[in-house]
This record gives structure tokens, sequence and C-alpha cells, in this order.
């Protein structure tokens, strides 16, 4: 196969703008089947269509005892979305008391295209984003240091990373899991919000746009940094010899 | 020898068709993964992979990081089902109530 000369190098370069507008539209179709069937919110209930529909209507016609069962059966996710958005627990509580009563307000906006938890999600992510907002600016650490290097012929400098545990053993490890926690929470916000919103959460870059009011290639970028920091922080815990 | 073995490499990446340098690689890393680079662009940045080891170990270390970031939170108080305090439970019905 000819893989051409500078003029394909060239194609090849050119081919970012299109490639990731095209990688956000097939994405976009991907993720939000994949949103439906998300673990984080839509599995609290577990209702069936039937079920979610009936209590839909009785959240539309204002039932208090309709609005009690879907607050218990999503308080719960909710907090944990909030949490891992706004790290501290008072705030998180008032996130999803917010986000609780916006549905109650809204819930006749609610057309069901998409399962009542991934919508309950959205909101619960705005909430919290909104709290965050007001939160004081904290001493965050510098991304800088962390982000890959290159030398001046365009070659990467690296340390090589000895990789030989894997995520299962890290996750299965009490102080590592608490190391890595530490480490995601340690990102500046602007990365630490669009890697939790991205990679966690399971939103598509351009749902993480639009949460942020920012441009998919904005957030693409952030994206990669915020996971090559990581990366960068989390390089001790990948060897047995650390 | 370290020195123009890096600087032999440089010259090859810059130069030679269908070669990429490792700066280049790390642009496309997030398309690479999500599987939207075009076919060729994806042999042209699977080369690169083939022959740069700095880049295979980068990269393999990346995605390590993105599977342990999403399943850090599984399995852990974190993660639902969890307990909510009855006292959220009883502002969020009292709010309600007041709304009306």
């Amino acid at each position: 196969m000819n893989l051409g000369g500078p003029i394909d190098k060239l194609r090849f370069l050119s081919a970012r703008s299109s490639s990731r507008i095209r990688s956000c539209e097939e994405r976009n179709g991907y993720r939000k089947s994949q949103l439906i069937e998300r673990k984080l919110v839509g599995r609290a209930l577990e209702p069936s269509e039937k079920s979610e529909q009936e209590l839909v209507q009785r959240l539309k016609d204002k039932d208090p005892a309709a609005f009690e069962i879907f607050v218990r059966a999503h308080a719960g996710s909710m907090l944990a979305v909030a949490r891992r958005i706004v790290r501290d627990e008072t705030i998180a509580e008032d996130c999803v008391q917010e986000a609780l009563l916006s549905v109650y307000r809204n819930i006749e906006k609610f057309e069901g295209r998409s399962a009542l938890g991934s919508w309950v999600h959205q909101i619960t992510v705005n909430a919290a984003l909104n709290q965050l907002k007001k939160q004081k600016g904290r001493k965050e650490l510098s991304l800088d240091p962390l982000l890959p290097m290159f030398d001046d012929g365009s070659l990467r400098v690296e340390p090589r990373v000895q990789v030989d545990q894997t995520p299962e053993d890290i996750v299965g490890n009490e102080k590592l899991r608490k190391y890595v926690l530490e480490q995601i929470e340690s990102l500046p916000d602007p990365f630490r919000v669009v890697l939790i919103l991205r990679d966690i959460e399971g939103f598509s870059t351009s749902e993480v746009a639009d949460f942020l009011g920012d441009t998919v290639a904005a957030i693409k970028t952030r994206l990669h940094r915020a996971r090559s920091a990581l990366k960068k922080l989390l390089e001790p815990i990948w060897s047995e010899d650390r | 020898m370290a020195a123009i073995i890096r600087s032999l490499r440089s010259g090859c990446y810059q130069n030679l068709p269908g070669m990429i340098t490792c700066v280049e690689f790390e642009d496309f890393i997030l398309d690479y993964l999500e599987g939207s680079l075009p076919k060729r662009q994806r042999i042209i940045f699977e080369i690169h992979l083939a022959v740069c080891r700095e880049c295979r170990d980068y990269l393999t270390a990346y995605k390590k990081t993105i599977e342990l970031g999403k399943r850090i939170f599984e399995g852990t108080n974190a993660s639902v089902p969890e307990s909510v305090p009855e006292d959220l439970i009883a502002a969020v019905l009292a709010a309600r109530s007041s709304a009306e």
C-alpha cells in the first residue's frame, strides 16, 4: 500500500478538523445510546418502561407520593454524581436538593425521548457545575510539568513506565485506590471536570461542551491534557517495585 | 551514540513519506482511541506506533490510565446504590411542599 509522500502527509495533518467533526458526530450517535443505558443513574430504580411512564405521569400530576418514590429512587445516585464534581458532602447535598426540585418544577418539559434517569443525570450535573462555579478558587497544581515532553527533534522524552499491575489490581487495593482518587481530585477544576464528565459520567464530548459552554475542540484539548497529567501522576503505582 | 540515533530517528519521522513525529502522534491520540481517525491517517498513526517505543509505552500507560479512571469509582461508596441521609430527603420533600 502506498502511504504517500508529502502530499499525503499534508492531507493527514490537514484532516484534523474534519476528522474531529466526524468523530464527534459518530460518537454522538454511539454515546446517546450509551447514555440511555447508563448505569450511574438510570439503574437506580430499574423501572420498566411502563412503570417509568406511570411515574412520570404521576410526577406531572404533582402527586406527592410519586415525588417521594422518585426522590428515594434517584437521590443516592444523584448524590454520587454531585460528590464527584463538587468534592464536598454538604455542597453535594445542596446540589441534589436543587436538582430534585428542578426535576419537580420542570417535569412537564420531560418528553420521554431518553430515560428519566439520563435526564435527571444531566440536571444533577448542571446543578453541580453551578455550585462549582460559586466555590472559591483553591490552590491547584500546575499541569505543565505533567504534560508530555518532546526534544528539539519532536521526539518524545519520557522515562519508561513499567506497567506490571492491572487496573483491577489497583482498584482492589484500598491504599492505591485512595491514591488514585486523590490524584484525580488534585487536577485543576477545568481539567478535572472534563475528565469526570467524559470518562466517568460517560457524556459525549459535545455534551460536555454544552454543559460547560465551550467548543468541542477546546474540550478535546482539555480532556487530552487531563488524561496526560493523570497518567503522569499515576506512574508510580503501575510498577510492583514502587 | 544515543544522540546520533535520536537525530536519525527524528530525521526519519520528519522527512520520510507516511511518517509522523511524536508531536504529531500526540495530536491524534484522542481521535485514534475513539476510532474516529480515517483509515489512511490511522495507518500512518499505527506505523509510528510500531516504530517508536516511547510512543508505544506512552499510549499503553495512557490507555491504562483511562481504564483505571473509569473503574476507580466502581464498588466504592461513590457509586450507586448508596444510602441517602434521611434529613436530605426530608428537606427535599419539605421544600417541595412549600414550593406548591
